[in-house]
């Protein structure tokens, strides 16, 4: 059973800032780290090679820089990982993302051993799409499941694959057929870590680093900026709000402050309210 | 929305000096579509919300409305072809077949690229809901056109561009998007970011009916079960009117209670920030903010909630915002409109009996007022 898990290596969406003067994303001295979903699809990775055996590389496209994700994923357990980094890939959107994904899936099924599965996390905590994990899929032509909150059954003899969806209003049980894409919800898998078996094997094992041409990209005019269709024109911070809260500091009875400008700035609150209470 | 700010500004890459250059063939492409979400024979109402916004950029552009009907045969679907006129569709396409009964990408991916394909639209929104989200991204990629998630605002330029406005960085930051030269232009718009169109009773103008050409056997992907969540799970969160919130001040998991009793008293919908998710204290689907659910309340009550970004955007919307927290600094005090400087735990309790109080039939203190 060999799994390919997709990560990406984020910056703290929290410390982002836009530079004053040039508008432009202030990166420089943001901690990174491994986007938290994809350390449950690592994590549903794992399961599965407890069950059924087999192996799981790691694969993310970033700067050089983003090896040190990569060398995490390893210490939690992966066996392999693949690092596709060059400029051409610079500048990327989701649509071009999937491009250069899905190629270099296709080369790890060459060089190493065909994928049954392919695993990412939902969506990524800085850009937020959940568009990279179907398209990967679709690219591939594979079937996929996402928001998957939990694999329930897997069968290498039948080739299927079952799990729990998240759906609006409840959850759906799906079964498709290996190979397939399954994008992963923040699942109640707990990620391990620093299982010995595990981390050992890790300062061994290999990072593969593929270039454009070494991930045999055929078309780089379908990679980095000419490949993205979406052009962001303008970045801007979020206004901040209008006015500063009129504050009340700890008053004596607190609750009359408050209820008397709740109530009055919303005139038909009350009423309303009355009227459910009596159950109309 | 009040988010503009700062001049347009080159964004990474230089490529946002890049110029419409439309091919020839995008150029037949015209109108705007609103993908309408069923669910088990309900309409979303973000889909309403999209035909409200539709309308604006389509009387804009001066170019019709559509709205894409997409499910199974039968008075559900029909209705939902019906009901789009209402909120503003001048026409509808339709797309009706028994396999479609159960929301599967395969099958409605295939109805929604075959309708493009056809009519070609230039520009095409969904909700962005689990399904909305799911089937935008397998229908840009195999248009291998431009998707922009989770938009907060959307307007046309002076070329007829769409300029998709969304968050980034977790609400961070904003950002402008454009799919200049490929055709749809396509976007999802969170439930409640946009405000309901008032329903106006209409009778049904043009229905366009497409046929699916796909059987069940083609279809590889099961749906085993569908399985509701609890009731006490199936929240009206993102459509409540009051809705009360607890945040990492309130200490401890059994203190969260007091969120929901003051949510009981007041016939609330309870929430929560996104460390209260994360620790297990409740369920992910009443987180409300940037990754959880976005709300428009007339009344919103933040207990314990520091207000960071994330938070922020998914709460701005409401009419009156309540924030408690012992905290003065604490940033939700720059967006509340009503600030307490107080331990939630004990002003929870107090608020909780006053308004028991004043909104029992019987109460004196609302008759003397």
């Amino acid at each position: 059973m060999h799994s390919v898990v997709c990560i990406k290596q984020v910056p703290d969406p929290a410390q982002i800032r836009v530079h004053p003067v040039t508008d432009t994303i202030v990166r420089k001295g943001v901690p990174t780290k491994i986007n938290p979903y994809d350390l449950f699809a690592l994590g549903a990775a794992l399961e599965l090679r407890d069950k059924f055996g087999g192996e799981i590389t790691v694969l993310t496209m970033g700067p050089p820089s983003a090896e040190d994700s990569l060398r995490k994923a390893l210490t939690f357990g992966a066996d392999r990982a693949v690092l596709l980094t060059d400029s051409f890939f610079a500048g990327v959107d989701t649509l071009a993302t999937t491009y250069v994904l899905a190629t270099a899936i296709r080369k790890i099924g060459e060089t190493f051993c065909r994928p049954d599965i392919i695993i990412t996390g939902n969506e990524s905590i800085d850009r937020e799409t959940a568009e990279v994990g179907p398209g990967i899929a679709k690219r591939l032509g594979l079937l996929k499941l996402t928001y998957v909150a939990k694999i329930v059954g897997l069968d290498l003899i039948s080739r299927t694959i079952e799990a729990e969806c998240r759906a609006e209003g409840g959850v759906q049980v799906l079964r498709t057929k290996l190979p397939c894409l399954i994008s992963m919800l923040e699942a109640n898998n707990q990620t391990r870590r620093g299982v010995v078996t595990d981390v050992l094997p890790a300062g061994r094992a290999p990072i593969v680093k593929w270039s454009a041409q070494e991930a045999v990209v055929e078309d780089i005019s379908k990679c980095g900026a000419p490949g993205s269709p979406t052009i962001v024109k303008r970045v801007f911070a979020p206004s901040p709000g209008s006015e500063k809260a009129g504050l009340v500091e700890a008053a004596e009875q607190p609750t009359k402050v408050l209820m008397k400008p709740i109530l009055n700035s919303q005139p038909r609150l009350e009423t309303d309210l009355v009227a459910q209470a009596r159950g109309f | 929305m009040s988010n503009i700010t700062k001049a347009p500004t080159p964004a990474a890459g230089g490529r946002a000096g890049a110029k419409k250059e439309l091919s020839e063939h995008f150029k037949a492409y015209k109108h705007i579509w609103v993908f309408v979400e069923q669910e088990r024979g309900q309409v979303h109402p973000v889909s309403f919300e999209l035909l409200g916004a539709g309308r604006k950029l389509a009387d804009k552009l001066k170019v019709d409305l559509a709205a894409v009907v997409i499910g199974p045969e039968g008075e559900a679907t029909r209705n939902a072809a019906l009901e789009s006129f209402c909120y503003g569709a001048d026409l509808t396409y339709l797309v009706t077949d028994n396999v479609l009964s159960e929301y599967r990408n395969e099958s409605y991916t295939k109805a929604l690229t075959d309708l493009v394909n056809t009519y070609k639209p230039e520009i095409l929104l969904l909700g962005a809901t689990t399904l909305g989200r799911d089937l935008a991204g397998s229908v840009a990629t195999t248009l291998l056109t431009g998707l922009t998630a989770d938009c907060t605002e959307l307007d046309v330029d002076a070329d007829g561009s769409l300029a998709a406005t969304r968050p980034t960085f977790g609400g961070s930051l904003l950002c402008t998007i454009y799919t200049l030269n490929y055709r749809p232009q396509m976007a999802t718009v969170r439930p409640r970011v946009m405000p309901m169109p008032e329903r106006v009773a209409r009778d049904a103008a043009r229905i366009i009916i497409h046929p699916l050409h796909l059987v069940e056997e083609d279809i590889v992907t099961k749906v085993l079960s569908f399985v509701p969540d609890r009731d006490s799970a199936k929240s009206n969160l993102a459509y409540a009117d009051v809705v009360v919130a607890g945040g990492l001040g309130l200490g401890s998991p059994e203190s969260f209670q007091l969120v929901r009793q003051l949510a009981a008293v007041l016939g609330a919908e309870y929430g929560c920030s996104r460390p209260l998710v994360q620790k297990g204290w409740v369920t992910s689907d009443r987180q409300i903010g940037q990754t959880g659910k976005t709300i428009r309340p007339k009344l919103y009550i933040a207990a314990g909630i520091s207000g960071a970004i994330q938070h922020r955007v998914g709460v701005e919307g409401a009419d009156l915002i309540v924030a408690i927290n012992t905290d003065k600094n604490a940033p939700i005090f720059d967006f509340a409109h009503i600030g307490i400087v107080n331990d939630a735990m004990h002003l929870l309790p107090a608020l909780t009996a006053a308004f028991r109080a004043r909104l029992s039939p019987h109460s004196r203190d609302r008759l003397a007022s």
